[in-house]
């Protein structure tokens, strides 16, 4: 099968890849980037387990065909955090023990942090219709949700501490 | 499976010509599920994002030009539209979730040819029109005559959407969009309805209603509309509305929604959907 050479942006690094045509992004990530923070759930775009971001988009890397993302700028859950300091939104899914399994967890910070970008001080129900594309069989989401307001509280200060 | 994304309508269109089995793609969020099941084995899959005007959203001399790949979200997050056409934005915001929103598109929902597509019913409510380009050049007909049955297009395989015509609604115009889903969010719908109204005073000039998910395509229901139009929307009039909305049933049956369920929700919704947009239309939304 032929494989084509895709040139794009992964995580702020110029990064290229040979992928199959029928290849996904998600598969491209984890098998030819090494990116095995990126999980899959369903595979049908149903569970967002998978959840990156394509050009500051949340998108699900499974239904993506890797070739597509020539070009492309690609935020996965690896990009998340600044070096060693990780991003509130992981800290606080530890802190509040936001999760069981984990399979679910990156799909989840990266949707939150889509959400959190778009919309910094959300409602519950916002959090939870932002998070609607993202299941999780585990926690009932409760602490998600609660994880998910406590880093906008964070980011907040932070922000009009102007650091 | 190769991969190609042309950048020109006319590229595309070549490459449907010349490669049988080939099948364009906006989001794919119906497309690769059924490749990675079998069920879709193209030879080529043509990307239509890279094509500038299958991804854009322009208003000008009195109609909305929309893309038929442009990510639903596109959409929803333009306020001039969403405030000239609630009901087609509403329907569009209900395609699954924030992931699916930035990946599906109008001319996908459409081209699926699922009857519950919730899109649809409100650009056949506003008379939208579709702008087909194939190796003989292109043509426009209404959004109404693209879907033939389920999963079933009017479109040769050589042809594809290229954009979505919405004329500007007359004064006065409100419409609305309403599902019927067994959960609060990410479902198919079990029944969907549209309605636009013209008002003039308290009296509707002007009525379009539209079903979906209750029959092979979307419906049209002339019967309603006619009931609505000089009618002030009493409650003799909506009772009329929500007779002629189930009569036009013919849905199916499924652990979903059973045939009497569906038929009898319809008028509801039909009633319901035609008291928004009565509002809309006098509040001037």
């Amino acid at each position: 099968m032929s494989r084509t050479h895709i040139n794009c942006i992964v995580n702020g690094e110029p990064t290229d890849f040979l992928a199959a045509d029928a290849t996904s992004l998600l598969d491209a990530l984890r098998d030819e980037l090494g990116l095995i923070g990126t999980k899959e759930g369903c595979g049908t775009g149903d569970c967002g387990s998978c959840s990156v971001l394509v050009d500051g988009k949340l998108n699900c890397s499974c239904l993506i065909l890797a070739p597509e993302a020539e070009g492309r700028e690609i935020t996965t859950v690896e990009g998340i955090a600044d070096g060693d300091q990780l991003h509130p939104l992981q800290q606080t899914f530890l802190e509040g023990a936001a999760l069981q399994c984990g399979i679910c967890t990156p799909g989840f910070l990266v949707a939150a942090k889509a959400l959190l970008d778009a919309n910094p001080d959300p409602t519950e129900t916002e959090i939870r219709y932002g998070l609607a594309g993202n299941l999780c069989r585990c926690t009932g989401y409760d602490k998600i949700v609660r994880a998910v307001q406590e880093a906008a509280v964070q980011l907040n200060s932070t922000s009009k501490q102007g650091v | 499976m190769h991969y190609v994304a042309p950048t020109t309508v006319g590229e595309a269109c070549s490459l449907l010509a010349d490669n049988p089995g080939s099948r364009v793609f906006a989001g794919a969020t119906d497309l690769v599920p059924q490749m990675r099941t079998g069920r879709l084995e193209p030879s080529v899959m043509v990307d239509l994002k890279r094509i500038d005007r299958l991804m854009s959203v322009s208003h000008a001399d009195g109609r909305w030009t929309i893309g038929a790949a442009t990510p639903a979200s596109d959409l929803t997050h333009n306020a001039a539209f969403t405030a000239m056409h609630p009901g087609i934005s509403e329907g569009a915001g209900l395609i699954g979730s924030d992931q699916i929103q930035n990946r599906s598109s109008l001319g996908g929902n459409l081209c699926n040819g699922s009857p519950a597509a919730d899109s649809v019913p409100g650009m056949i409510a506003a008379g939208a029109r579709a702008v087909i380009a194939g190796a003989g050049g292109e043509r426009t007909i209404p959004v109404a005559d693209v879907v033939t049955g389920p999963g079933q297009t009017s479109l040769a395989a050589d042809e594809f959407i290229v954009e979505f015509e919405i004329d500007d609604p007359p004064a006065n115009t409100g419409d609305a969009y309403l599902r019927m889903i067994p959960r609060t969010e990410m479902d198919i719908a079990v029944v969907g309805a549209a309605v636009r109204l013209t008002m003039d005073g308290d009296t509707v000039s002007a009525a379009g209603v539209v079903l979906g998910a209750v029959a092979p395509t979307a419906v049209r229901v002339p019967e309603a509309e006619a009931a609505l139009v000089g009618s002030s929307l009493d409650a003799d009039t909506l009772a009329a509305v929500a007779a002629a909305a189930s009569a036009a049933c013919n849905p199916i049956d499924d652990k979903r929604g059973t045939i009497e369920y569906r038929t009898q929700v319809a008028g509801v919704l039909a009633k319901r959907a035609a008291a928004i947009a009565a509002e809309r239309a006098q509040n001037g939304a």
